[in-house]
C-alpha cells in the first residue's frame, strides 16, 4: 500500500537523531510558549526564522511544527490551573476545566485534555497521510485562473469563521494584500510604493510585520490593562490518573472531538481555535446528563475541546502542505518558513521533497507522543514556571523579538520597521480589527497578483474566464457562498453567541 | 450626526484613507491593459476596493446604533512610547556598541513600561538574559551578531 510505503519513508527520516532531537526541542518550545500567558505560536515562530537559515529543511519545519501543535498542549495547562488560557484555542477549556482544579480534580482535567490530545493527534496523522495525496492531485489540475478563485476562497474562508466583524476583517485582508504590493513588480521590474527607499524595493519582510503587530503590539496591548490577580493551583495536583468515572465520560466526547476538529481543520480559516469552540457547542448539546453540569466542572467540556483543537491543529497542515495555502496565520509562517529554505510551496512539494513531506507528517505522530511524556509526568516543572512574574517576560520577549528581527538580514533597517508596525499593531487592537487576515493576505498577495495577471493573459483579457472555467466558478461560488451563510441574521447571531465569552 | 461607533468609524477612516493612498500611488506605474496588466493594476483594483470596504465600514459606524457608542478607550501611551523607544535604541546601538551593552540597555528600557521596576530584579533578568542570547544566538545558533563595541575590535 501507498500509505504505508511513505509513512514507512516518513518514519525514516523522523527517526534519525537529528529530526528527533528538533522535534523535541519544537515540543518543549511549544509548550513552554503554551503554558506562558502573553506570547503565542505565531510570535515565537517568526521569532526563529532567522535561526533556521542554518538548519536544513526537515529538522525547521519539524520543529515549527512541533512549536504548534505543542502550544496547544501547553495552553491547556494554565486554562485548568489559573484560568488563563496560554493560547486562544483553549478559551473553552478554561470554562470547566478551571472548575474541575477548583473542586480538587486538576490532574483528572490534565490528564484528559492531554490523553485527548494525543489520541486527536494520532487520528489527524493518518488523516494528513490518507488525504494528502489525492488532495495534491486534484491541485495539479489547476490553473492559474483555479490558483486564483482558490486563494479567494481560501481568504474569505478564513474570514467568515473567525470571530469579530467580517466587513473589517475582509478589509484586513485587503490591506495585507496592498501592503504585499510594496515590492519590485515581477514582470516589468518596477520598483512600487518604495519612495527610493532601497530596502523596500525587496518588499517588507512578513517576519517584520509579524513580529511588530503579534509581538510588539500584544506586548503593549498586555501592559496596557491593569495586573490581574491570578489564584495558582499548584498543590492541588495529585492523583494525575483519572477515575473509571472520568473515563468513561470523557472518551466518547475525545471521539467526538477529534471528528469535529479534524473536518474544521482542514477548512480555509479552521485550525485549532474554531475546532475547540464547534467542540465545547456539540458537548453541551450532546453529552446525556452529564454527571457535573457543564460550567461546574463537567471532564466531556475538557476532554471534547482539547481533542479537538489538537485535531484541528494537525489537520490544517493538509491545505499548506498540499496547495501551498496558509489556513491560518501559524501556516502563512511555515509557508515562509518553506520559502525562507528555497522550497516553492504547492502541490509539487510532495513529489519534489517526499522526505520533507512525509517526515514532517511522521514528526508529528513523534512529537505528540514527547508532548504527552512531556505534559504529564513533567507538570510539575511547567506549574513552576506560571509563577514567573510577566514583568521578566516581557523585556525577555522583547529582546527576542528584535534580535530575531536583526538577525533575518543583520539589517537594522528591518528592527526600524518592526517598531513601526508594533504601533499599527497597538492602533489595530485599539480598533477591533483582527490582524491575523492582514498576515494572510500579505503572504498570499504575490501569488495572488501573479496568478491574476496571468490567467488575464491567457484569456486575452476577459475576466469571464473566472466563471467560465467549472473549478475556478466553483470555488468562487462556494466563497459567495460563505459570506451569504454568514450573513443570514439566524446564523450571525447565532455566530455573534459562538464567540462571546460563555 | 452622532457617531455610534467610535472604534468603526476611525478604522473605517483608516482604510479609505490607505486606500486612497496606495491608489494615489498606482497611477505612477502603467497600468496596461486587461490582457496585459501593468505594474499598477492590481495595486488600483485592490486600493478601489479597499476604499469602497473603508467607506461601507465608515457608513455603518454612522448609521447603526449602539447604545455604548464602543469608545477606543485610554490609549496606553507609557508602555507604547517605552517599547517603541527600546526597539530604535537596539536599532541603533546594536552594530556601535555589541550585544553585552545593547542588551542590558534593551532589558532596562523597556522594564520601564511595566508596573512595578525594581531594580536589583531588572539588573538580575539583563545579566541573565544577556548570557542567554550569547549562549544561544552566538554559541549556539552562529549567528553573526556583533558581540563587543566596535572601538573595542
Amino acid at each position: 500500500m501507498d500509505l504505508l510505503n511513505n509513512l514507512a519513508l516518513g518514519f525514516g527520516v523522523a527517526f534519525t537523531w537529528i529530526n528527533l532531537l528538533y522535534a523535541f526541542f519544537g515540543c518543549v518550545l511549544g509548550t513552554l510558549i503554551g503554558v506562558l500567558p502573553g506570547i503565542g505560536p505565531v510570535a515565537t515562530i517568526a521569532m526563529l526564522l532567522p535561526s533556521i537559515y542554518a538548519l536544513d529543511a526537515t529538522p525547521a519545519l519539524i520543529m515549527l511544527a512541533g512549536i504548534y501543535y505543542g502550544a496547544q498542549y501547553g495552553g491547556s495547562t494554565t486554562a485548568i490551573l489559573i484560568n488563563v488560557p496560554g493560547e486562544s484555542s483553549s478559551v473553552v477549556t478554561a470554562i470547566d476545566g478551571y472548575q474541575m482544579a477548583r473542586q480538587g480534580r486538576a490532574g483528572a482535567a490534565l490528564a484528559a485534555a492531554g490523553l485527548g490530545s494525543f489520541f486527536a493527534g494520532c487520528v489527524g496523522t493518518i488523516i494528513i497521510a490518507a488525504f494528502a495525496p489525492p488532495l495534491t492531485e486534484l491541485a495539479f489540475k489547476f490553473g492559474p485562473a483555479e490558483y486564483f478563485s482558490l486563494m479567494v476562497l481560501g481568504l474569505i474562508g478564513a474570514v467568515v469563521l473567525a470571530s469579530g466583524s467580517l466587513l473589517k476583517a475582509i478589509s484586513m485582508i485587503i490591506l495585507g494584500l496592498l501592503l504585499a504590493q510594496i515590492n519590485t513588480d515581477v514582470i516589468s521590474g518596477t520598483a512600487r510604493y518604495s519612495f527610493d527607499i532601497p530596502e523596500l524595493t525587496d518588499g517588507i519582510g512578513f517576519v517584520t510585520i509579524a513580529m511588530g503587530v503579534f509581538g510588539f503590539g500584544e506586548i503593549i496591548a498586555n501592559l496596557g490593562q491593569p495586573a490581574e490577580n491570578r489564584e495558582v493551583f499548584t498543590k492541588d495536583v495529585k492523583g494525575l490518573w483519572p477515575t473509571k468515572q472520568d473515563f468513561l465520560e470523557a472518551w466518547p466526547a475525545v471521539l467526538r472531538g477529534t471528528g469535529i476538529g479534524s473536518i474544521l481543520g482542514v477548512l480555509p480559516g479552521g485550525g485549532a481555535l474554531l475546532a475547540s469552540f464547534a467542540s465545547y457547542t456539540m458537548e453541551k448539546k450532546l453529552a446525556r446528563n452529564p454527571r457535573i453540569p457543564f460550567g461546574r466542572g463537567a471532564i466531556q467540556g475538557v476532554a471534547g475541546p482539547e481533542s479537538a483543537n489538537n485535531a484541528g491543529a494537525q489537520t490544517s497542515f493538509i491545505p499548506m502542505l498540499t496547495l501551498g495555502i496558509p489556513p491560518n496565520a501559524v501556516m502563512a509562517l511555515m509557508v515562509g518558513a518553506m520559502t525562507i529554505k528555497g522550497i516553492q510551496p504547492g502541490p509539487q512539494v510532495m513529489t519534489s521533497n517526499p522526505q520533507l513531506f512525509w517526515g514532517l507528517i511522521s514528526s508529528m505522530w513523534i512529537g505528540n507522543l514527547m508532548l504527552v511524556i512531556l505534559n504529564l509526568p513533567l507538570i510539575g516543572i511547567w506549574i513552576k514556571l506560571l509563577t514567573v512574574p510577566y514583568r521578566f517576560l516581557f523585556p525577555a520577549i522583547t529582546l527576542f523579538c528584535c534580535i530575531g528581527v536583526y538577525t533575518l538580514n543583520n539589517s537594522t533597517f528591518d528592527v526600524f520597521m518592526t517598531a513601526i508596525f508594533a504601533v499599527i499593531g497597538y492602533l489595530f487592537y485599539k480598533l477591533s480589527c483582527e490582524a491575523a487576515p492582514l498576515l494572510l493576505g500579505f503572504i498570499l498577495g504575490p501569488m495572488m497578483e501573479e496568478n491574476l495577471r496571468r490567467a488575464l493573459l491567457l484569456s486575452r483579457g476577459d475576466w469571464s474566464t473566472f466563471v467560465t472555467r467549472p473549478l475556478s466558478a466553483g470555488l468562487l461560488v462556494a466563497a459567495v457562498l460563505m459570506i451569504v451563510v454568514v450573513t443570514l441574521p439566524s446564523i450571525k447571531s447565532k455566530r455573534e453567541v459562538a464567540f462571546s465569552e460563555d | 450626526m452622532k457617531i455610534e461607533s467610535q472604534r468603526d468609524f476611525w478604522s473605517g477612516l483608516m482604510f479609505v484613507a490607505i486606500g486612497a493612498g496606495f491608489a494615489i500611488g498606482a497611477t505612477n506605474y502603467s497600468m496596461g491593459t486587461s490582457a496585459r496588466p501593468g505594474a499598477g493594476y492590481f495595486p488600483l483594483l485592490l486600493s478601489a476596493i479597499m476604499a469602497i470596504l473603508g467607506a461601507v465600514v465608515l457608513f455603518k459606524s454612522l448609521t447603526i446604533e449602539r447604545a455604548d457608542g464602543d469608545a477606543v478607550g485610554s490609549i496606553a501611551w507609557k508602555p507604547l512610547l517605552i517599547i517603541i523607544v527600546s526597539i530604535v535604541v537596539f536599532g541603533l546601538t546594536l552594530e556601535r556598541l555589541g550585544m553585552v551593552i545593547t542588551v542590558p540597555l534593551l532589558i532596562v528600557i523597556s522594564s520601564l513600561a511595566g508596573d512595578e521596576f525594581k531594580l536589583r530584579g531588572v539588573l538580575v533578568n539583563a545579566a541573565v538574559l544577556t548570557a542567554g542570547s550569547w549562549a544561544v544566538f552566538i554559541w549556539g545558533l552562529k549567528l553573526t551578531i556583533p558581540l563587543w563595541p566596535h572601538f573595542l575590535q
